[in-house]
């Protein structure tokens, strides 16, 4: 009877022991749970404990399988045939097979207000082979393919819920993810609880993950010190020293896969910006700025010098195109060649902590060249209107990164693109563009991108400043963080 | 018999006995120690402002990637931020930023709300209950709201967050002048006024107004307390001062992200704020007892 | 006192039209393509357009003015097109944090505000007056924000008795609850108990000069009860009127407070709204509000007349 007892209670204590909830600190509130209409960054990082993709991406930024086990291409590359994993059910009990991959990439492409249509452009129609095997129908080879399915277009959703509740899905959203919805109240908290069928329920420790949002960063970390956070996203650079004395807390770090750059707008316009005249005033630009002395003064350390759309350690960097080193001299003469010696502007700078440090670094650097440059704080709404009808001179703007390249570069140096406010429309730009799509092997994408560097690096409609390091904080006994340069948190192996 | 009644009333009521009520109010304000020493401060700050490219050791801009957030020393006595600028310097700067804050928001607050609540009160009718409902609807939208939408419409910079501020706190004077305007327009003398002939215009600026102008005195000094704080509130938003200039309330925005590693850049701004906006609110409720006919 | 009342209730209808005007008005002015912000980071154009569809930004003021009034009087506030719930739904999630961070910054305030008004009145001229004054004025010669990080940064992170943010319901856990809401309801409650403060004060003044007051003395009552039973009884009622007037300044400094300890109450929601042009919201939340404060004066009113015999009938 004791030994019954005392086994009964030592049964008890591990159950309780095992019950952990895993609370984490977001940046912002997340936009609408809807892996379809959903447009923020810091929605992702709900989603990848809430949604699983067909495939993920690691260290590396290779694609690894996740609901997905393997992918062929056609012989021609216009289409991939995806193998799904088997044993895998929704939220809700559902199964999942190459019927709701058809779904769900239909759903993508048709719903109103989806906001991958975009991202799914080339893809034509998703054809079911068997039970778990679909094959993707493109309109022509397009490389980024595996990249755009290891991100929200890639999530998976349950079609039954979907077509139960087609306006408001976000508010209950039904995915395959380690961890389902349970409950979220606006700008407060998102609860999820363990989903008890996933297929990688060995890799899971947690039974609970709530993300708070908490926009200022100090407050954040005050939280995470005083033990009411388990894990912070985008620490404050400046916070990064304390943190390394304070015995409790780890910081994790890795490059990002977007940048901090200054949009310059290049069209000549009244003739009133200095800087879309002659592009030697923005050769002169670039070289009047000390990127190392921008990372150090304006990010703490806390990021990587770069002139390109991707970071140097990438693989596609142009190696063609190295960073230009501060030239204060050449970038003088140059603007004497130019014949505007004391060129004025104004750089357009959100109101971010951010933006406004870089601007006011970057107006005194280059004011040794000769740049008269004014800084106008704009609220965000405000410089995206401005920005998209091309009334601005230059605009501090970062962009979050994709895992491909193409991400970085399609919707910014393509004519007439949403992101391009710059303002170029190449045929040549836009022929290289799409070459790097269709071409599929990297050697070849490569000596497409080394081209096209060279070209932007001659216009100079984007000054690429630097690649921002996302920072992580943590307690000391959470471990298995992985440090991926999407900036997202990952669950699965994450232990305390 | 007319001429004793005119020569009786025509004169503002405020005439000259053994002392004016004006001399006896500053008297009075002279005893209340709290008045004072917010008196002194606030004095203090505005010949800071006024004399600051005197007084500055540095200029409030110029950045220097060697001294980035220093401690305070001899060399930069109140430390320097977070791109290298003197701290002191900025202060002594900033407080043009700030009292400007305060003194151009009531101003404007006053320019629009005292002309609109005399209209209201003298004019009655209903000219006095559109204005009024007006004014009550204003004041049911929350103060900052109607700040933080005036300034985004006008554009983040500390000369648009005065006008939001102005406008917004426009209620308050509409509604205490009408106030006022109403208790006094049924005194014999503006009737007298008035039979006599004088035109309304006169009534209003010769009669009327210096009789209300003391609670509207105390009223506008503490509004400028808290307009100095709608600022630093502003800043907080990303909506007032802009950078590089330096004001308190943004000085103190950017140091909230440096409390660990440079309290110093917090800590004067914040001081600065703390004892501009005391002394303010002490002047005011000084002068708010000093002026009150009902205390001796 | 009825053709009061109604009189009174009359004058809301205009006053209820000029709020919507307003508020109206003030969305128009923030500057900016609506739809952009809110089409998110890729700003796909045809997302934008399914937006401006939805917000109707492509019809002309009037006409969408009307599809919003239309709304509001059947009931329905709109959506927030940011993350796709019913405004309703998020004001009645808000709304009892909000009461509550409300509702104990005005006890503090009373509770700070009242005694150091009355101190400082009888007290007048002494040094009482100025301690109680110095306590009072303290509050509010603080930015809000300001004030709150340091709280946080004191009673969080070195002295860890508090929690440095966020929000639990009562009903989840209590005292968990009040350990969250303690801090910023101290920050919100502190400028209010210093205008308390000088209206107690002056309306005490008043009135311990006034004739009853010296009767009171004469008649040989102890100083405690001219003071607390006649004294304030007749000082209560500008108080009242002014409680309900605070109800607006009370919202306003939430909107940083809520902003600096996450607190998810009304005040945070409207910034954030204003911030990514959710009109929506913006719209709902501040009628709403509005509409409180409108009522929560005309019940001042009423109970001014019922506390002060000499004004009925």
């Amino acid at each position: 009877m004791k030994k019954k007892l005392l086994l009964a209670l030592a049964l008890a204590a591990s159950f309780a022991a095992q019950s952990q909830t895993l609370r984490i600190g977001l940046a912002e509130d997340p936009d609408v749970l809807d892996p379809t209409l959903a447009r923020s960054f810091v929605g992702r990082i709900v989603f990848s404990a809430l949604c699983d993709k067909l495939f993920d991406i690691d260290e590396k930024l290779n694609p690894v399988p996740q609901l997905a086990t393997s992918f062929q291409w056609a012989a021609d590359n216009k289409s991939m045939t995806i193998k799904l994993r088997s044993g895998v059910t929704f939220h809700d009990g559902e199964k999942f097979d190459a019927n709701a991959v058809k779904f769900n990439i239909e759903r993508h492409k048709s719903l109103a207000g989806s906001n991958r249509r975009g991202e799914l452009a080339p893809v034509t129609t998703v054809d079911v082979i068997d039970e778990f095997t679909a094959r993707i129908n493109l309109s022509a080879p397009f490389s980024p393919l595996l990249t755009v399915l290891a991100d929200r277009a890639g999530m998976m959703v349950s079609p039954k819920a979907a077509q139960a509740n087609p306006t408001a899905f976000g508010s209950k959203p039904v995915c395959s993810g380690p961890f389902k919805f349970a409950e979220r109240v606006a700008q407060d908290r998102i609860v999820l609880e363990r989903f008890p069928n996933y297929w990688n329920k060995a890799n899971i420790h947690f039974d609970k993950v709530i993300y708070l949002p908490i926009v200022d960063a100090t407050v954040r970390l005050a939280n995470l010190r005083s033990g009411q956070l388990d894990l912070i996203e985008r620490v404050a650079p400046s916070d990064v020293a304390s943190i390394k004395k304070d015995s409790k807390l780890s910081m994790s770090r890795i490059t990002e896969l977007g940048y901090q750059g200054i949009t310059i707008n290049t069209r000549k316009g009244d003739g009133s910006n200095p800087l879309a005249q002659d592009r030697r005033v923005r050769e002169a630009f670039e070289l009047s700025l000390d990127r190392a002395g921008i990372v150090q003064v304006a990010m703490d350390g806390e990021a990587t010098a770069g002139n390109q759309w991707v970071p140097p350690t990438n693989q596609f960097y142009a190696k063609n195109v190295p960073i230009p080193k501060r030239d204060v001299a050449r970038a003088k003469a140059l603007l004497k060649e130019a014949g505007i010696p004391n060129p004025t502007f104004t750089l357009m700078t959100p109101t971010t902590s951010d933006g406004q440090r870089v601007a006011q670094v970057v107006q005194a650097m280059a004011k040794e060249a000769g740049f008269n440059v004014k800084i106008q704080s704009t609220e965000f709404a405000t410089s995206l209107n401005l920005a998209d009808k091309g009334q601005f001179d230059a605009y501090v703007l970062a962009w979050s990164g994709r895992a491909d390249p193409d991400g970085n570069l399609f919707s910014f140096y393509g004519c007439k693109q949403p992101l391009n406010y710059s303002g170029e429309c190449r045929p040549l730009w836009d022929d290289l563009l799409n070459r790097s799509r269709n071409t599929l092997d990297t050697s070849g994408r490569i000596k497409v991108f080394a081209t096209l560097a060279a070209e932007a690096a001659q216009e100079i409609p984007i000054v690429y400043l630097y690649h921002r390091n996302w920072l992580w904080a943590h307690n000391k006994k959470l471990t298995g963080l992985r440090t991926i340069p999407d900036g997202l948190v990952r669950v699965q192996g994450v232990k305390m | 018999m007319a001429a004793l009644i005119s020569s009786a009333v025509i004169s503002p009521v405020i005439e000259a006995r053994e002392a004016s009520p004006a001399q006896r109010a500053w008297r009075r304000l002279l005893r209340r120690r709290g008045a004072m020493l917010g008196l002194f401060f606030v004095v203090f700050f505005v010949l800071m402002a006024i004399f600051a490219p005197l007084i500055a050791p540095y200029d409030p801009i110029a950045t220097s990637w060697s001294a980035v957030r220093k401690a305070p020393s001899w060399e930069y006595l109140f430390g320097t931020d977070e791109i290298g600028r003197d701290v002191l310097s900025r202060i002594i700067w900033g407080a043009q930023a700030s009292l400007m804050a305060g003194l151009v928001s009531v101003s404007i607050s006053m320019a629009l709300g005292i002309p609109i609540g005399l209209l209201a009160a003298y004019l009655g009718g209903w000219t006095d209950s559109l204005i009024s409902r007006f004014t009550d609807a204003m004041l049911a939208v929350p103060f900052l709201i109607l700040a933080i939408a005036l300034s985004a419409f006008l554009g983040p910079s500390l000369g648009n967050a005065m006008i939001a501020i102005g406008v917004s706190a426009m209620p308050v004077f509409i509604r205490l002048t009408r106030a006022q305007v109403m208790a006094v327009k049924v005194e014999d003398y503006i009737e007298a006024a008035r039979a006599v002939g004088n035109p309304h215009w006169r009534i209003a600026l010769r009669h009327i107004l210096p009789n209300v102008l003391p609670p509207l005195i105390v009223q506008a000094t503490l509004s400028i307390a808290a307009a100095i704080i709608a600022e630093a509130s502003l800043s907080f938003l990303g909506l007032g001062q802009q950078p590089p200039a330096p004001s308190w309330g943004s000085m103190l925005n950017t140091a909230k992200n440096y409390m660990d590693n440079a309290p110093w850049m917090a800590v004067w701004p914040g001081l600065s704020i703390f004892l501009l906006v005391l002394s303010f609110n002490l002047l005011g409720d000084g002068l708010r007892d000093a002026l009150d006919p009902r205390q001796k | 006192m009825l053709n009061y009342f109604l009189k009174r209730l009359a004058a809301l209808v205009p006053t209820v039209f000029f709020v919507t005007l307003i508020i109206f008005g003030l969305q128009q002015l923030l500057p900016g393509d609506a739809a952009l912000i809110l089409a998110g980071e890729e700003q796909d154009p045809e997302v934008i357009a399914y937006l401006q569809k939805k917000m109707h930004l492509d019809e002309p003021l009037p006409v969408r003015y009307a599809y919003w009034i239309g709304g509001v009087l059947q009931g329905d506030l709109g959506e927030s097109l940011r993350i796709q719930e019913p405004v309703l739904g998020l004001i009645k999630d808000k709304l009892p944090v909000t009461l509550q961070l409300a509702g104990m910054a005005m006890v503090i305030a009373l509770l700070v505000g009242i005694p150091a008004g009355i101190v400082s009145a009888v007290g007048k001229d002494t040094a009482w007056d100025y301690v109680a004054n110095m306590v009072a004025l303290w509050g509010l010669s603080t930015p809000n924000f300001w004030l709150g990080i340091l709280l946080i940064l004191l009673f969080s992170v070195s002295l860890g008795w508090l929690p440095a943010s966020g929000y639990v319901s009562p009903f989840e856990d209590l005292w968990g609850n009040l350990a969250a809401m303690i801090m910023p309801a101290f920050v919100l409650g502190n400028g209010i108990a210093a205008v308390l403060m000088r209206h107690t004060r002056s309306a005490m003044l008043q009135v311990l000069s006034a004739d009853y007051v010296r009767t009171a003395r004469a008649k040989g009552l102890g100083e405690r009860t001219v003071v607390l039973k006649h004294g304030l009884r007749n000082a209560m009622t500008p108080i009242i009127t002014l409680g309900a007037l605070e109800f607006g300044t009370l919202l306003s400094g939430a909107v940083l407070t809520e902003q600096v300890f996450s607190i998810p109450g009304f005040g945070k929601l409207i910034v954030d709204a204003v911030f990514n042009r959710d009109y929506a919201v913006i719209q709902g939340v501040v009628l709403f509000t509005s509409s409180v404060y409108i009522l929560l004066n005309l019940m001042a009113d009423m109970a001014y007349f019922l506390v002060n015999p000499r004004l009925r009938g």
